[in-house]
């Protein structure tokens, strides 16, 4: 319980009738302000990561003639990519304040059974496929069971899951063996890229839900009578995403190929990406299902006295956060070509770590699917970029560490200055 | 000191009480195992006022909340909501009845603005997503109504709101639905001075838009600010209901402790 404190906040009159102000009011620069207070007062969401990624990329493309390529970019995206989507999995989980240790090896063990159904049982690629994710919502399934219903802290269950799975891809696949991909449509998803048009597509179809959710919104807020904020600012945002993602497609579509056949266009992974995140922004920002997850990784007591039915959601984040490690497994023996033994072993940390880096707070309640995207672009260009450099790949983890601890401790301190307790907030 | 007065809404038998109360508890039980915690519990509530309800720690308050809110039901007794006999089994019957409870502990999320916790559980949708635009107005209208003024944005995230502020969203948030019964459990336990008096403010201010106010409470000179009446519980019985104006200080301190009896003046007629 907080202690109480005085009140010297003064009454800002609304604008039509007299209603209380909800940050809506003023114009451009009221507004810019406004977004000032709340950062200084702590709410940075995924800025310090955005910073640090600039100045990895920097420092990367001064040390490395080869960093900033259009290849490599390519390349980085395609690599990063895997832990994008395992860091937006991890989001689900993490947002509730629990963990999903066994995130990576889900992906590994489900692509074994696909690969093995593929290759040895000569099902259907896609009939496997999709027996591999539904064996990701068993997994979820069991977890949440588990951690919701029999009240068991995640961390244990996702930890006996992390181990047990290991023992049965190694079962699975056998000790020192590994499995080709042979399905050019999986071995696409990585090394195949969109036509030009359609890269050019995407990102006016980007533009058009930008717009069309900014006006759906503010068309909802007329209706209420309540303020809307200024115009400029959905043009600005629209505009913003017009030439950013612009000039990355415009990179992308560029021949980087160094033979006579050309290699262009944007990568196949991306926009599977770009969906996975817009869709699950939207369930975590405009349904009562992601309200829910944020209020019960805020306050789940309060939550249930709501009438939040908080196992349900419990048991739900795992299933989502299983389901998509699966995508991230899939990802990452795509980008391969091969399935062992160890495949997703090591990658759930490096999730944990950019959710972390990107600001998503792992005692629940706080971040989003984009600040974990963020994070995990910073962990991947710190790969990226020492392996440009030919330096010893012990480095990497070091470095990785380095800016794990160096982004937690940016949050700690933007929560102190604030007014706020280290621990939770 | 024993009451009299014809007006007064406890006089059993007489024709026309004052009001008939919203909520009346007759013969109410409730027990854990051998633990008799509610031995026969009579109490009312009216619109319009506020009731209070004192006693001492494990005298069966927070029981009798319960059973109110449908969270622990009765084992016993026959509860009558405007008239009629009802049951509370579920926190469901309670909501439906419009009786609402505010927690000590406010039971708000820190995380969430002050929309978001005001309408949290029972969201207005258009075509599957928030209708974020009338939400916002309601949450304001209800604030407005309640006369508050000390709070900047219905968008500011509750952490960063006072204790007094969070008193009144989680008091906002109970009669956001048209509550007709509002249980504040120690609303002001927390509270500074300033903070206290703004939320007894707020207890007034929603008794007279007609909602029958039931204050548990500690502290008792805050119930003689705000309550109309007095109810004291004593180990599982209620030893006295008075309108605050017929009582004093020391003699509810008596019933609380057990030290005083109650002799109602129909008895004693």
């Amino acid at each position: 319980m907080s202690a109480p404190t005085t009140n010297t906040t003064t009454l800002i009159p609304g604008p039509s009738d007299d209603l209380i102000g909800s940050g809506q009011e003023g114009g451009l620069a009221e507004q810019f302000r406004g977004w000032v207070s709340r950062v200084r007062q702590g709410e940075m969401g995924a800025l310090p990561a955005i910073a640090g990624f600039l100045v990895l990329a920097i420092l990367f493309s001064f040390l490395s003639p080869t960093f900033l390529t259009e290849r490599n970019f390519a390349n980085f995206l395609t690599q990063a990519a895997e832990l994008v989507l395992l860091a937006m999995a991890l989001v689900f989980v993490i947002l509730l304040g629990e963990i999903d240790l066994s995130a990576g090896v889900t992906g590994g063990l489900t692509m074994s059974i696909w690969v093995v159904l593929v290759d040895v049982t000569h099902v259907q690629w896609f009939l496997a496929l999709l027996i591999a994710f539904a064996a990701g919502l068993a997994v979820g399934s069991f977890i949440g069971f588990f951690v919701a219903k029999v009240g068991i802290p995640s961390f244990v269950v996702t930890l006996g899951l992390f181990l047990g799975f290991q023992g049965l891809e190694l079962l699975i696949i056998g000790k020192g063996g590994s499995y080709q991909v042979q399905t050019p449509q999986i071995l696409a998803i990585m090394n195949n890229n969109l036509p030009v048009w359609a890269g050019w597509l995407i990102l006016a179809i980007a533009v058009v839900l930008s717009l069309g959710m900014s006006f759906w919104d503010r068309s909802r807020r007329t209706a209420a009578q309540v303020p809307n904020g200024p115009l400029t600012l959905v043009w600005i945002k629209a505009g913003a995403i017009l030439v950013v993602g612009g000039i990355l497609v415009f990179l992308l579509n560029q021949d980087r190929s160094a033979s006579i056949i050309a290699i262009q266009g944007v990568p196949i992974v991306v926009p599977i990406v770009l969906a996975v995140l817009l869709i699950g922004t939207f369930v975590l920002d405009r349904t009562k299902f992601g309200r829910y997850v944020y209020a019960v990784g805020g306050n789940a007591e309060a939550a249930r006295r709501s009438g939040v039915n908080v196992v349900l959601i419990r048991f739900m984040v795992f299933v989502i956060c299983s389901f998509l490690a699966v995508g991230s497994g899939l990802f990452t023996v795509a980008r391969v070509g091969i399935v062992d033994a160890t495949t997703g072993k090591d990658i759930v940390l490096s999730g944990v770590a950019a959710a972390v880096v990107g600001g998503v707070s792992l005692f629940g309640g706080r971040g989003k699917l984009v600040h974990a995207a963020v994070g995990a672009l910073v962990i991947a260009v710190i790969t990226n970029g020492l392996g440009l450099l030919n330096l010893p790949a012990g480095l990497n983890n070091v470095i990785a560490g380095g800016v794990l601890v160096l982004a937690a401790t940016i949050d700690a301190l933007s929560r102190l200055r604030s007014g706020g307790n280290l621990l939770r907030r | 000191m024993p009451w009299h007065g014809p007006s007064s809404p406890f006089q059993q038998g007489k024709d026309s009480p004052m009001d008939t109360p919203i909520i009346e508890l007759t013969g109410v039980t409730k027990s854990f195992g051998p633990v008799n915690v509610l031995r026969g519990i009579e109490f009312r509530a009216y619109p319009g006022k506020v009731t209070a309800l004192v006693g001492d720690n494990g005298a069966g308050k927070s029981t009798l909340i319960k059973g109110l809110a449908g969270v622990q039901p009765y084992d016993g007794g026959e509860v009558r909501f405007d008239g009629e006999a009802v049951t509370l089994s579920h926190p469901r019957d309670a909501a439906r009845l419009g009786i609402e409870i505010v927690y000590q502990d406010l039971a708000l999320c820190d995380n969430l603005d002050i929309v978001q916790n005001m309408f949290l559980g029972r969201e207005e949708m258009v075509a599957g997503t928030f209708d974020e635009g009338r939400m916002e107005r309601q949450s304001s209208e209800v604030l407005r109504s309640l006369n508050v003024r000390t709070v900047k944005s219905v968008r500011q995230k509750v952490s960063s709101l006072s204790g007094g502020q969070r008193q009144t969203v989680a008091i906002a948030r109970a009669v956001l639905k048209k509550a007709k019964v509002v249980i504040l459990d120690e609303p002001t336990a927390a509270l500074g001075v300033a903070q206290t008096e703004q939320v007894l403010n707020l207890v007034q201010r929603l008794a007279s838009q007609g909602v029958a106010v039931v204050i548990i409470s500690h502290n008792l000179s805050d119930v003689f600010k705000v309550a109309d009446y007095i109810s004291v519980l004593y180990l599982g019985t209620m030893v006295a209901e008075v309108p605050t104006v017929e009582t004093t200080y020391d003699d509810v301190v008596g019933y609380i402790t057990g030290s005083k009896t109650y002799v109602p003046s129909g008895a004693s007629a």
